[in-house]
């Protein structure tokens, strides 16, 4: 449970996590992130297109992930990705569960999102830099929504 | 002459290209062995019979910050088919970064007959070469191994510090944003584990990719390797030469270049690295 006033994380994202976190064993935990993996698809070309722009690479991440956020008319976010290592698999897993999870959420929650997740996501047998660069996606993410609540001004009292 | 022979390595033989391993796969006195910095990419596919070492879940101590002992080891290379005789082949992501790691925690118990195979595994799936999602299974070897050497090529904390005050020769492979600190202070980075940003006094700046062709993950020459190591960073082979980075991965591709490819007689990889000097109190650092 959050602390009072803290935002809840989105509750797409809460579900992901509750059904990764019932998975216990590392095959079956590996097998559903390939899979999640596979449905990745980068970020359409109305979006971005190459060379994208430093300000939207993940920083800390050796897998060279991009991230964009796309405003809705009701000030939400869609969220694209780009992964430029072939083999950044684990980086394009994350990119889909962030993109399914936290597109369309209010930015108050996504800006809420903890870094941390990822150890939910792929358990603790992270290096320290592949956990940096899939908590740098996370942190962008979360930024992205904070200018988006910055952009929008304070709520009305 | 072979293509890796030409380069003229001081140890061209610690090298296998992608064409010697795939005339060995059904070689029984070759294990492959796959590591990689990816948790997930040795199940989307790998070279038939490649068995993985991964590094957090089979190569390190899983309560203390240490790798793993004899009995560990022993275990490891008994479910995995490998005896003392087994020539080991290494490949993996990243240009071989978690690869030359595994490595060099297989020397620590002296397994000698170990190789890296140039390359990596990029230049085998982009030459088109076969992978596979099937998990090899080989009969339980009797692998004996001694008690881990961490004399010869590993560094203590304390040893590195009478290394700076001796003002030993030691290369930082890390970015130079971490080596002048600037990168713990950068706003939206993740922590990197250390409260202090800077390096090791009189430590040269190399980053350890420099030491590969970025086209295919191939190592360069050993020309080209010597006027990044010899030139720019004035180490010698017969220098006492200690490397790091943030946890010794980095690292121990360097002390790889270093030990196999330019022949250098005494590099240790301090593991430690800047997660663990970055937070000692009273230790000299430099920005």
């Amino acid at each position: 449970m959050s602390a009072p006033g803290t935002p809840e994380i989105p509750q797409k994202l809460a579900d992901t996590l509750d059904t990764l976190g019932m998975i216990t064993d590392r095959s079956e935990r590996i097998q559903l992130l390939i899979d999640i993996a596979d449905r990745f698809r980068e970020v359409p070309p109305q979006v971005a297109r190459r060379p994208f722009g430093e300000a939207h690479k993940v920083p800390a991440c050796e897998s060279e992930a991009y991230v964009w956020g796309e405003a809705r008319p009701d000030g939400a976010l869609d969220f694209h990705f780009a992964v430029e290592n072939p083999q950044g698999i684990s980086a394009k897993a994350m990119a889909v569960l962030l993109g399914d999870t936290l597109s369309g959420a209010p930015p108050e929650q996504v800006a809420a999102v903890p870094q941390d997740i990822v150890y939910r996501v792929f358990g603790n047998e992270l290096s320290m830099g592949k956990s940096m660069g899939l908590m740098g996606m996370v942190s962008m993410v979360a930024n992205l929504a904070k200018k988006q609540l910055a952009a929008r001004g304070p709520a009305p009292s | 002459m072979s293509a890796i022979e030409s380069r003229g390595y001081v140890h061209p033989d610690v090298l296998v290209s992608t064409d010697w391993v795939a005339g060995h796969l059904e070689d029984p006195q070759v294990r492959l062995v796959e590591s990689n910095e990816d948790p997930l990419l040795y199940a989307t596919g790998h070279i038939p019979g490649a068995v993985e070492v991964d590094w957090t879940r089979d190569l390190n101590d899983p309560v203390r910050r240490d790798y793993l002992g004899r009995e560990g080891f022993e275990a490891l290379m008994r479910k995995s088919g490998i005896s003392r005789d087994t020539t080991v082949v290494f490949y993996g992501d990243r240009n071989n970064w978690w690869a030359t790691y595994a490595y060099w925690v297989f020397q620590l118990f002296g397994h000698s007959k170990a190789k890296i195979m140039d390359g990596g595994r990029l230049k085998w799936a982009n030459e088109g070469r076969p992978l596979t999602r099937d998990v090899p299974s080989y009969p339980a070897s009797g692998y004996q191994a001694p008690e881990r050497n961490d004399k010869t090529i590993r560094a203590y904390r304390d040893e590195v510090l009478r290394h700076v005050e001796t003002s030993g020769r030691m290369v930082d492979v890390r970015s130079p944003a971490e080596y002048t600190g600037e990168r713990l202070h950068m706003p939206d980075y993740p922590n990197e584990g250390a409260l202090r940003g800077g390096h090791i006094p009189g430590a040269a700046n190399v980053p350890w990719a420099r030491a590969i062709n970025a086209d295919d993950g191939t190592f360069k020459t050993a020309a080209e390797l010597r006027a990044i190591y010899e030139d720019e960073a004035k180490t010698r082979p017969d220098d006492d030469v200690i490397v790091y980075c943030r946890i010794g991965e980095r690292s121990s591709h360097t002390w790889f270049v270093l030990t196999h490819l330019l022949g250098y007689k005494n590099v240790r990889n301090y593991d430690g690295s800047w997660t663990e000097w970055g937070n000692l109190v009273g230790v000299p650092i430099e920005r």
